[in-house]
């Protein structure tokens, strides 16, 4: 604040203390004529008027108590101008100090088990239960507060991994963030291909197809989906390809097969480094690693 | 006749005299922060909002998302642990009007950008229980359907330079080009993927 606001406001201030202070005095002086009937001896609307009863003291004395409770308070804490107040309190100072005891608090009851191995970790009812509130609060939006997803956000309660399912696997996950793109085929297979294909991906995992079309696209599969889905079609954790042959699917096994290889499709997990501190993506990814190991 | 039975009787002096004596608050309370360099300057790394993300803050403002969203991590642990770093003013001096806020039947908004999907929030905007079967959101269909309002958005962009944003010449001559094909959705979604991002998303 600049100089000369803060002198305007240190003068608005005090000003407004001092003028509280000369009104209450300076009211209390003023004489009043003593009426006979007790009453203030004003007269409106021909016959209203007003009782004239002292104020109680005591009502009249917290008058006096705010404007002392301001003097010390303006004293204290900030409030004048640029000047701190005696205990220099901010607001921020305040969090810190609460952010620390929190913080202290959490390494402690953390110290007990966060370096125990991933085996004994999931055994470990504390560990769980932490792990659960935070996938509550940070994955839950798009896992579902189960953990078993939804259309195009994995189940991770099937033991079925695109991207590796040991704690290591899941911390990466976490920590970095994945970003799963399927190109568009629509160049390569056009949309005979493309139907070919389908039905192919549809028989390695005993999904009612098109034998015809099938035979048809086991040649163009091993083409154009092998490098990343594997000749077997069981996936890749490399590329977070997934395995095509179980009847697992992130986005259904309907025309969405004909979409993803026509217009390609691509799904984003966000990374939450600097949300979440190390210890706590090793609690949740434990958590989530005790949902099909336990 | 007293002094007081003068400003009692005359209606308009009476309001002067209020004016003069609330605005005392104001000159104070106020008035110094538009000189505050905390509150005024933008703060380090803040960008102003792209065509397609101010698109989006219009649209946030135009269906009303301030009715249930605040935009603002108070400075309590429990906020920071849910939400994120605390907000700084510096952070809005690039949103008008800023939309921090007080009503929250949903989360506060001022970090969500990058702590979800795309694909996440055009699923939550169209159908919200389609994703978080509890939530009690209305659902905003209509959003993929409309596109977005180019030359609103230029004129926007126009308007807020005179205001001091540093948009140069150039990003408004590119805006119309940068929102063609764009629809509602993809503009609400922009802005909500930038909100907050300046800063540390957490404290630590």
């Amino acid at each position: 604040m600049s100089n000369f606001w803060h002198w305007t406001v240190i003068t608005v201030v005090v000003l407004h203390l001092v003028a509280y202070l000369w009104l209450l005095f300076s009211t209390a002086k003023i004489k009043t004529e003593k009426q006979d009937d007790n009453t203030t001896g004003h007269v409106w609307d021909e016959d209203l008027t007003e009782l004239d009863h002292p104020m109680p003291r005591w009502w009249l004395w917290l008058f006096v108590i705010t404007i002392i409770f301001a003097g010390i308070y303006l004293y204290l804490y900030p409030g004048l101008g640029n000047y701190k107040g005696s205990k220099e309190w901010t607001s921020i100072n305040r969090f810190e100090a609460n952010y620390a005891a929190v913080s202290d608090a959490r390494d402690k009851s953390f110290a007990g088990f966060i370096n125990k191995p991933i085996d004994a970790l999931i055994q470990d009812d504390q560990a769980m239960m932490i792990g659960q509130r935070i996938f509550a609060n940070h994955c839950a939006q798009c896992h579902a507060s189960d953990a078993q997803g939804n259309v195009g956000f994995p189940n991770l309660t099937d033991d079925d991994w695109n991207w590796g399912g040991e704690h290591s696997d899941i911390v990466t996950s976490i920590t970095n963030g994945r970003m799963g793109v399927m190109p568009a085929f629509a160049p390569a297979l056009g949309e005979d291909g493309t139907k070919q294909v389908a039905a192919y991906v549809r028989s390695m995992s005993g999904i009612e197809h098109d034998a015809t079309l099938a035979a048809e696209g086991e040649a163009k599969f091993g083409m154009f989906c092998a490098a990343c889905h594997g000749v077997d079609g069981k996936g890749q954790h490399l590329f977070g390809a997934p395995n095509l042959t179980d009847d697992i699917w992130l986005y259904g096994s309907d025309a969405i097969i004909e979409t993803a290889l026509y217009e390609g499709l691509s799904g984003n997990m966000p990374s939450q480094q600097g949300i979440l501190d190390e210890n706590r993506i090793k609690l949740v990814a434990a958590y989530v690693y005790s949902l099909s190991n336990k | 006749m007293s002094k007081h039975e003068k400003i009692e009787k005359n209606i308009g002096l009476l309001g002067v005299l209020v004016a003069i004596v609330i605005s005392f608050s104001g000159i104070i309370e106020i008035v110094p922060l538009m000189s505050q360099a905390s509150v005024v300057e933008p703060v380090e790394g803040l960008e102003p909002r792209n065509p397609l993300e101010l698109a989006g803050q219009n649209i946030y403002v135009a269906e009303g998302c301030y009715g249930c969203h605040s935009q603002q991590i108070r400075p309590f642990v429990d906020e920071t642990l849910r939400y994120g770093h605390y907000s700084l003013a510096g952070e809005s001096v690039y949103d008008r009007p800023h939309q921090w806020g007080s009503k929250r039947t949903g989360p506060d908004l001022a970090r969500v950008g990058g702590r979800y999907s795309d694909e996440w929030h055009e699923i939550h905007l169209i159908d919200p229980r389609a994703v978080v079967p509890t939530s009690n959101m209305p659902g905003y269909p209509w959003l993929a359907d409309i596109p977005v309002d180019v030359e609103q958005t230029v004129a926007s962009m126009k308007v807020l330079k005179k205001l001091g944003h540093p948009y140069s010449d150039e990003e408004i001559a590119n805006a119309a080009a940068s929102l063609t094909d764009k629809t509602q959705l993809d503009a609400l979604v922009a802005y909500l993927q930038d909100l907050g991002t300046a800063m540390p998303k957490s404290y630590q």
